[in-house]
């Protein structure tokens, strides 16, 4: 469970949003809104313990997450604008590095079909150079097909995606919050996940 | 989903480092062509009497190294930077100190390891004693490490500034001076027939010092640049 | 009377204590700098080696003292900032850093009139003038840092943790300088120490004294702007008389 209790954040002298508070049970789901600038990323950054709030807290599972540290990030996936792939390395090379980094090992089969399932048959071994936008966050969304972690946070996921992608989205995070698992995200677009009601969160 | 130990994530960092380095070699080779052309101008520029080169050889070697060494400083996290995977590192459920260190390891095998092991053949330039030259390698390995180390630091401090390069060696710079003093300072013993046990120790203790502290003061800075 | 410290921590209200303060700093530094070179040039007497030309010292030896000094408390009030996420700590560090940074060079300008008569070259790889001078490079990359750091609060946290790199490198710089000038047998700059004149002693301790509370009172002085331009938004900024006339 995550609770967030009065959190003001700040960019340069610009404040964002104070007094922020919410609450996400295991299985829901919340949309950050809000207009450009209003500070969506910075919110998810902040959860992500990029940056610091100027005051409130963050709890998970009951626990500051300041204190958890590094047994919160094992719960935590984040997807922010950047899809953190490398240019140089094919769409496997790239999948299982991002495991790795993220502290568990795939083996080249699970990453095959993670792959696959997001449309990238016969891909997988071409450098992501050579790939279209769209395909290059379908790399990076595979993540979320491997990873275990209970607390998804998307920044924008669906970007440069196509109506199947879309699709395959919702489908993959209705399967992660009947897994018990919670989802944060933004998007311009409509996000709808079958039999699950979308929390809203407003920023302004 | 098996999870990874410590060492298989230095080993991952390391090995993914030195691939991404294999498939756009040119980088590695930049460095190694700069350091080269630096050593082969001084003797241009001071002219070619062979008792001055030899007298000056190792500080030559020396400072050319470390200039070499700044100049691919300011790669050592901006490719990762720009494409997120900086801050994907950040949400490593591992330490950060541990990553880090993976990084500086493949800095150092793809900028300061060639360049001790190219640095015999510039010696030959300078007409160094064969003992001059296998000390020039062992001090070169034990400070490059410690160049790599202490510009970590100055590469996270910079990150994604403007004029970057440039400011990372100004900060990192002063700080390798007693990498300089100590490493030069070896291999003019061998050739004024003195022990070289004393330099070569106290290089060996600075990289000691470095690998304890360096990686985690690396790692902050990496959090302060995120923010 | 129990001062209240925390009372002080916050900007707003240091603003006007660091006001209040600068005379009486600013003022015993003036009357010690004009004391200090009256006894050092006229009083002192003329030194049996060096003729007239130490007096030199009585600028170039306090200097060099501060220079170091400032350094440290820099350091200090740097990691105060990232430690306890005190703002002004930061503010001071960042304050302190010009001064010293002004004293380094004072110190090797200093230095360098003093080498020409005494060893006929203006620069002499001496172990002390070498040190300085790596010195006011450690100054300058930390105001270099934290001037090409937009955000006031990465910067002063950045350079915070170069300051404290910085600080834990200066005694291993300073040693292995002085070991590498051993080897090389350079001339080194020795005072006539032990055989100091009382005047001598006098005059040194009142620059010393001058110079450290012309730094307190410069920094104090430079702190206020640093408040003044980083809360330039806000309300209390607004209503200061200096800043609405």
């Amino acid at each position: 469970m995550l609770e967030v209790g009065n959190l003001a954040c700040s960019r340069g002298d610009h404040r964002l949003f104070s007094g922020l508070c919410f609450t996400l049970q295991p299985g829901q789901i919340m949309q950050v809104q809000g207009a450009n600038g209003s500070g969506k990323t910075s919110l998810l950054r902040t959860l992500c313990g990029f940056l610091q709030p100027d005051e409130g807290e963050i709890l998970w599972r009951g626990k500051l997450v300041g204190d958890l540290g590094e047994d919160y990030y094992a719960e935590l996936l984040y997807l922010g604008h950047l899809n953190a792939i490398k240019d140089e390395l094919n769409a496997l090379e790239n999948l299982q590095m991002s495991a790795g980094l993220a502290g568990y090992t795939v083996t080249e089969k699970q990453a095959v079909a993670a792959l696959r399932r997001m449309g990238l048959q016969r891909r997988e071994h071409l450098p992501v150079k050579v790939l279209s936008q769209g395909q290059r966050r379908r790399v990076a969304l595979a993540r979320l097909l491997t990873s275990d972690a209970h607390l998804w946070i998307l920044d924008e996921p669906l970007t440069a995606l196509d109506v199947g992608a879309v699709g395959l989205m919702q489908e993959l995070i209705g399967e992660h919050l009947s897994k018990g698992g919670m989802a944060i995200f933004t998007t311009h677009q409509p996000l709808q996940v079958a039999g699950v009601e979308t929390r809203q969160l407003s920023l302004s | 989903m098996k999870k990874l130990s410590l060492l298989g994530l230095l080993g991952l960092v390391l090995r993914r480092d030195l691939l991404l380095a294999m498939r756009r070699r040119a980088d590695v080779l930049t460095t190694l062509i700069f350091f080269v052309m630096v050593v082969s101008l001084f003797p241009l520029g001071v002219g070619p009497e062979i008792d001055m080169l030899r007298k000056m050889a190792s500080g030559v070697v020396w400072v050319a190294a470390l200039l070499a060494s700044m100049l691919s400083l300011p790669r050592m996290f901006s490719a990762d930077y720009a494409d997120g995977t900086l801050e994907q590192m950040m949400l490593a459920p591992q330490s950060l100190s541990v990553l880090v260190l993976g990084k500086i390891a493949a800095h150092w095998m793809l900028s300061g390891l060639p360049l001790a092991l190219i640095a015999p053949v510039l010696g030959l330039q300078f007409d160094m004693s064969v003992p001059a030259l296998w000390i020039l390698v062992i001090a070169l390995l034990l400070g490059t490490p410690v160049l790599s180390m202490i510009g970590a630091v100055g590469a996270a401090l910079t990150l994604g500034l403007r004029g970057g390069g440039v400011l990372v060696s100004l900060l990192v710079l002063p700080l390798c001076i007693p990498v300089l003093i100590f490493g030069a300072g070896a291999v003019e013993a061998v050739n004024s027939g003195m022990s070289v046990v004393s330099n070569l120790s106290f290089l060996g203790a600075f990289m000691l010092f470095a690998l304890v502290f360096t990686p985690f003061v690396a790692a902050q800075a990496l959090r302060i640049s995120m923010e | 009377m129990a001062i209240n410290w925390f009372k002080y921590s916050a900007p707003t209200n240091f603003y006007g204590l660091a006001g209040k303060l600068i005379p009486f700093f600013a003022w015993p530094a003036a009357v010690l700098f004009v004391i200090g070179l009256y006894i050092g040039f006229f009083v002192a007497p003329t030194d049996a080696v060096q003729s007239e030309a130490y007096r030199i010292i009585f600028l170039h030896v306090p200097t060099s003292i501060l220079s170091m000094f400032i350094y440290l408390i820099m350091a200090g009030y740097a990691a105060l900032g990232l430690i306890f996420n005190t703002r002004l700590s930061s503010m001071m560090a960042q304050a302190l850093a010009p001064t010293g940074a002004l004293f380094a060079f004072i110190s090797l300008w200093t230095g360098a009139l003093w080498g020409k008569p005494m060893w006929g070259a203006w620069w002499v790889w001496d172990a002390r003038l070498t040190s300085e001078l790596i010195l006011l490079f450690l100054y300058l990359g930390f105001i270099a840092l934290q001037a090409s750091i937009e955000d006031p609060r990465r910067a002063d946290r950045a350079s915070a943790l170069l300051a404290i790199v910085g600080s834990v490198n200066v005694p291993i710089i300073y040693f292995s300088v002085k070991w590498w000038n051993t080897l090389h047998q350079g001339s080194t700059i020795k005072f006539t120490g032990t055989s100091m004149h009382i005047a001598m002693q006098e005059a040194m301790f009142a620059m010393l004294v001058a110079c450290w509370l012309y730094s307190i009172a410069v920094s104090l002085a430079r702190v206020r702007s640093i408040i003044l331009e980083r809360e330039r938004n806000t309300q209390w900024v607004n209503e200061l008389k200096e800043v609405r006339s």
